[in-house]
């Protein structure tokens, strides 16, 4: 499936900012057998006084930029088109609890995709006492690994309510959690923690979603802005797959991945800082649509 | 070994006769026979010669000097109020050869310490090849990935390292925790030295002690060596006053001679690191940083991180600044990596370690859980990310198997929790004497001693930090956690020192090691300070001139005291209170400046003001309005003009000091204006007068001058015109005029600075001024002009 993907994010300053350095996590990743990128560019307006192209450690493109002259708002254009060649559902069978841990104390890699980056407590997914009484409840024993994760994934999205207006960015996943509402940010912190609290690596996907859903298919949440779900490690044999919470489905050719990390503050889309007074308002617009139903 | 109970050694001085160590440890002074040990004969010899006044004095002056010098630490979570550093008067000592032995030891820990963390940040090998378990890296918090792969500029990770060490049972040392983040503490060691000369002024010359100046100055010259070669400079970075070392960062910067930064003062620009200075911003390409890595960057690293500096990893993956140490190297703090650095020396230098560390089990492998499980009772079982020190119980860890606290089962815990557990063997250590009720008494001890690479290799300062128990029951290393006391640490040599010292002589404190390089925040600083003691004086006065008077004033008042309360009023001064709030909280504020600044101020400027701040606080409970009050504010006022003597004697006179005196002098200005403004009228409340001439502390001059009554045109003459009083306006808009013209961009290439041009204004406009034509409206509109100084000046140098 071929999609052209535009995003805007506009920031405007109440008070003009005199120096700001932002990085940006908003260009679609290549990945081997699941999505290729044809072309991508990245406009920003003013232009920053400095703009630099690089990798992170998770293997994201990310781009740094540096504006030292004031001005009041910014605007970032990525413009890609994408061909996604395959979904991230489990293509074999997975290994249960016990055999995963073992297969993990094996592991000697510390690479970009190593498993063990994505066990320990991280900023924004913190151990949430709650939400590992909850996992464990809903994690019988001697399941597949992936059968686990469909099935918490399940159970969060049928518990949850999605709420655009009820969580903001900084609002922590235990109090989101507790109220069982939030954005596709919450329930993809909650199901993190809540696997980590078992054992099963799970990491954070930044991405994009197919904006209109195709002919008969209801519309899937979170298609207005970028969007986040959850990466898991199922053994050394399935490998990594991901799970949208947010609409209960394993990513399929409608999810783009962009940038993979432990939580949001390793990929936010603009992570950045600077020195205004002021307040600032932020609005972000993403349009994904399929350019050729049949390209493979 | 000699027990409580032993009867008092005659062979011994009467000073130490009934000294009683602790059974089953080695004592630092006592050998196992029960002698005095040779490096303490000669410190206990001079001690037993001094008459119990004698010596409690030599104490008390040890104690005098750090409470004068304002030492003290700040604890989190305690109020946030400092308290004063609790030193033990006894120093340690330790002879020079086992010295000698411990820092060749050290050296090559500390080499081994710099390969593990080259590793970890580089090919990873050690985890590969499964000498260190993968996930203990991966699940570190300390391991900071946008790190990984980034060669330090310097070529190394580590250039100042510290370890606590302990004597065990055995008599050797052990390492009971590596610090390899930003220790703390090499401060603190040189104030005790400090203080403990002063306690054996005499005795210390002769008595064959190493000094301490040498290492800082190799540790220095090191650093200075690792600048880049385009005039770029060397700096300390702190995470500012409120962070609980901060004194000790402040006195570091002073006695190094070095810059003091915050991560405001810095800034990235064209992937260069830059301090923002009132000369622009410069170039700095070595940072001494007392900050965690964490901080250092809130681009990259800790989001939320105020103290740090947006982009900082661009120029260090650039390797354009050296960080010391490297951003990362905390991670070898960490508890879990004691129980692989025996078998990683092994692999990594084909022996054991030189000096042992306290034993320690990662719980991630079978027969290590089984031991800790089996050996509980005898071990602290904790984190094994902890970076607190081994044998500092944090939030979660059992001691000695008590599993109470935590309502879970040991075993259950183990298991579940393993790979993220370690068990320590819980130590012994020596005890070393301190002087309680007169007498000296054994108590358990720790040193945290410091090493530094130098041109010439690792160095091992010769003294360090001693901590000890707070009392002599339990000699175990955990007892030396919390409370107790600090003491010094003397190596001594069997033969003389040289003499050796960079601490300058008090009353010319002031230490600017490059002039012109002044960051703007501390320029900042230091013109509201200025202002605020300036204003505290004002307020004073005021206050006195008020009070003097009520006594003679009836009870409806005269018009004169109707329009100086509604005057005091309008200036937030409550005359119900004998010393207002108003003048403690000024005097707070200029407090706090000093505080952002206080590597630049000598320690009797700083003692003088936290004398001033005390005395404010005790008067406020006793003082009531009337005379009582005008007596109090002259003492007040005695003292904060003492503090300006001080600094306007001693400070340097170069940026900092013309900052400082443009804020007094304008704060003094604005206040003339506005004083005669309301006063200053022929149709004024009548003695308002007299009240400008004594508030202007202008009396004796008036008298001189004139030699006639305070009329509308004497007072307007000597307190705004007359360049030559040093209470006019215009004596402060030619001093402002002086020091604008001496600041770096005054003017540019001819041409005047916006702040240059507008204090040129304000003076043209006052010297074509007399008496007559300078009325009310007129003082109004240049109290204005003056106030919008401030603005030009923010703009120009300190924003």
């Amino acid at each position: 499936m071929r999609y052209d993907i535009k995003l805007t994010i506009d920031y405007i300053y109440e008070s003009p900012a005199a120096g700001a350095r932002q990085i940006l996590h908003v260009m679609p990743l290549a990945i081997e057998g699941r999505q290729r990128v044809i072309a991508g560019s990245i406009h920003i307006e003013p232009k920053p006084a400095m703009r630099q192209d690089r990798r992170d450690f998770f293997g994201n493109d990310l781009t740094e930029l540096a504006f030292t002259e004031p001005h009041s708002d910014i605007t970032i254009v990525l413009k890609a088109r994408v061909d996604v060649t395959g979904s991230a559902a489990p293509g074999s069978p997975s290994p249960d609890l016990p055999e995963l841990a073992r297969a993990l104390d094996a592991q000697t890699d510390l690479g970009p995709r190593s498993p063990l980056h994505f066990l320990a407590a991280s900023p924004y997914a913190e151990p949430v006492r709650e939400i590992a009484v909850w996992a464990r409840r809903h994690s019988p024993p001697g399941r597949p690994v992936a059968d686990i994760v469909a099935g918490l994934g399940l159970t969060l999205h049928r518990e949850m309510r999605f709420d655009a207006e009820a969580t903001t960015v900084s609002t922590p996943a235990a109090e989101a959690f507790a109220s069982r509402h939030g954005v596709c940010q919450d329930f993809t912190h909650i199901m993190i923690i809540a696997l980590r609290s078992l054992g099963i690596p799970a990491g954070y996907v930044s991405g994009y979603l197919r904006t209109l859903p195709p002919p008969g298919k209801e519309r899937l949440e979170g298609a207005d802005a970028m969007h986040a779900w959850v990466s898991v490690w199922c053994g050394p044999e399935t490998g990594w797959v991901e799970y949208d919470p947010t609409n209960a489905v394993f990513a399929g050719d409608g999810h783009i991945v962009v940038a993979h990390g432990r939580d949001y503050a390793d990929v936010a889309p603009v992570r950045g800082a600077m020195r205004i007074s002021g307040g600032q308002t932020t609005d972000q617009f993403v349009d994904v649509v399929p350019v050729n139903e049949t390209v493979a | 070994m000699p027990g409580p109970a032993m009867a008092p050694r005659k062979d011994r001085p009467s000073i130490v006769s009934d000294y009683a160590a602790l059974p089953g440890v080695p004592d630092e002074l006592l050998s196992e026979d029960g002698r005095v040990r040779p490096a303490w004969t000669k410190l206990i010899a001079h001690l037993d010669g001094l008459s119990p006044e004698e010596r409690e004095r030599a104490f008390a002056r040890g104690a005098q000097y750090l409470r004068d010098a304002g030492v003290f630490v700040r604890q989190y979570g305690d109020g946030k109020s400092p308290r004063d550093w609790p030193l033990s008067p006894v120093p340690v000592i330790q002879p020079e050869a086992e010295w000698q032995a411990l820092a060749e030891g050290l050296a090559e820990r500390a080499d081994l310490l710099e390969s593990v963390v080259a590793d970890l940040y580089g090919e990873n090998r050690l985890v590969a090849e499964g000498h260190l378990p993968a996930s203990v890296i991966a699940s570190n918090p300390e391991w900071l990935r946008p790190l990984v792969g980034v060669k330090p500029a310097s070529g190394h990770f580590l250039h100042f390292v510290a370890f606590e060490i302990g004597r065990g049972p055995d008599g050797g040392w052990w390492v009971l925790g590596d610090r390899t983040q930003a220790p703390s503490g090499a401060g603190y060691a040189l104030e005790n030295r400090v203080a403990s000369v002063r306690s054996f002024p005499g005795f210390y010359t002769d008595s064959h002690v190493e000094r301490l100046a040498g290492f800082f100055r190799a540790f220095r010259d090191g650093l200075n060596a690792l600048r880049r070669e385009d005039g770029s400079r060397v700096g300390i970075l702190t995470p500012g006053p409120m962070n609980d070392t901060y004194f000790e960062h402040a006195y570091i910067a002073r006695y190094l001679g070095m810059m003091l930064l915050e991560g405001d003062d810095l800034v990235v620009d064209q992937g260069r690191l830059m301090v923002r200075t009132v000369s622009g911003p410069k170039p700095i390409s070595v940072l001494w940083r007392r900050l965690d890595a964490a901080w250092a960057d809130p681009l990259e690293l800790k989001a939320s991180s105020h103290l740090g500096t947006p982009g900082l990893l661009g120029p260090v993956r650039a390797q354009g600044v050296t960080m010391i140490n490297a951003l990362g190297a905390g991670i070898l703090e960490s508890r879990a990596f004691l129980a692989f650095l025996p078998r990683l020396s092994r692999v990594l230098h084909g022996k054991p370690l030189a000096i042992p560390n306290i034993a320690t089990w990662w719980c991630g492998g079978e027969a290590e859980r089984a031991h800790v499980r089996d050996n509980a009772h005898a071990m602290l079982i904790g984190s094994a990310n902890s970076t607190r020190l081994p044998l500092e119980p944090d939030a979660g860890a059992v001691l000695k198997g008590d599993m109470s606290q935590t309502g879970l089962d040991l075993d259950a815990w183990l298991e579940a929790e393993s790979r993220n557990l370690v068990g320590q063997e819980l130590v012994s250590l020596s005890t070393t004497p301190t002087w309680q009720d007169g007498k000296l008494t054994p108590r358990p001890m720790r040193i945290r001693v410091f090493m530094a690479r130098t041109r010439d290799g690792w160095q091992l300062m010769p003294g360090g930090f001693a901590r000890l128990a707070a009392t002599g029951q339990d000699p175990s290393a955990v007892s030396i956690s919390s409370g107790g006391s600090v003491a010094d640490v003397w190596v001594v040599s069997d033969t003389p020192v040289p003499e050796d010292s960079m601490l300058m002589q008090p009353g010319e404190v002031f230490v600017r090691a490059s002039p012109g390089l002044l960051p703007s925040r501390a320029a900042d600083n230091l013109f509201w300070l200025g202002r605020y003691v300036e204003r505290a004086e004002g307020q004073m006065r005021l206050t006195r001139a008020y009070m003097s008077r009520l006594p003679e004033t009836p009870a409806a008042g005269t018009p004169l005291m109707t329009a100086l309360e509604t005057y005091l009023d309008d200036l937030g001064l409550d005359m119900s209170e004998g010393v207002c709030r108003k003048v403690e909280r000024t005097i707070a504020l200029a407090v706090n400046s000093a505080n952002q600044v206080r590597d630049r101020f000598s320690v009797d400027a700083w003692a003088s003001l936290a004398d001033l701040e005390r005395t404010v606080a005790s008067m406020r409970k006793t003082v009531v309005p009337g005379e009582d009050a005008a007596a109090a504010m002259g003492v007040l006022l005695r003292k904060i003009t003492g503090f300006s003597g001080l600094v306007h004697e001693n400070m340097y006179r170069f940026s900092g000091w013309r900052f400082l005196t443009i804020g007094r002098s304008l704060e003094r200005a604005i206040g003339m204006a506005d004083l005669l403004a309301r006063f200053g009228e022929w149709n004024g409340p009548q003695g308002g007068f007299e009240l400008c001439v004594e508030v202007g502390d202008s009396v004796m001059t008036h008298r001189r001058r004139y030699s006639v009554t305070a009329s509308r045109d004497t007072v307007v003459d000597l307190l705004a015109l007359d360049p030559l009083n040093p209470r006019s306006i215009a004596f402060h808009i030619d001093e402002i005029r002086e020091q604008v013209s001496l600041l770096p961009g005054a003017d540019v290439n001819g041409q005047l600075s916006d702040l240059s041009r507008a204090v040129l204004r304000i003076h043209a406009d006052l010297s074509v001024h007399t008496p007559q034509t300078l009325g009310q409206p007129e003082l109004v509109e240049l109290e204005k002009a003056i106030g919008r100084l401030t603005g030009d000046i923010q703009a120009q140098y300190l924003d």
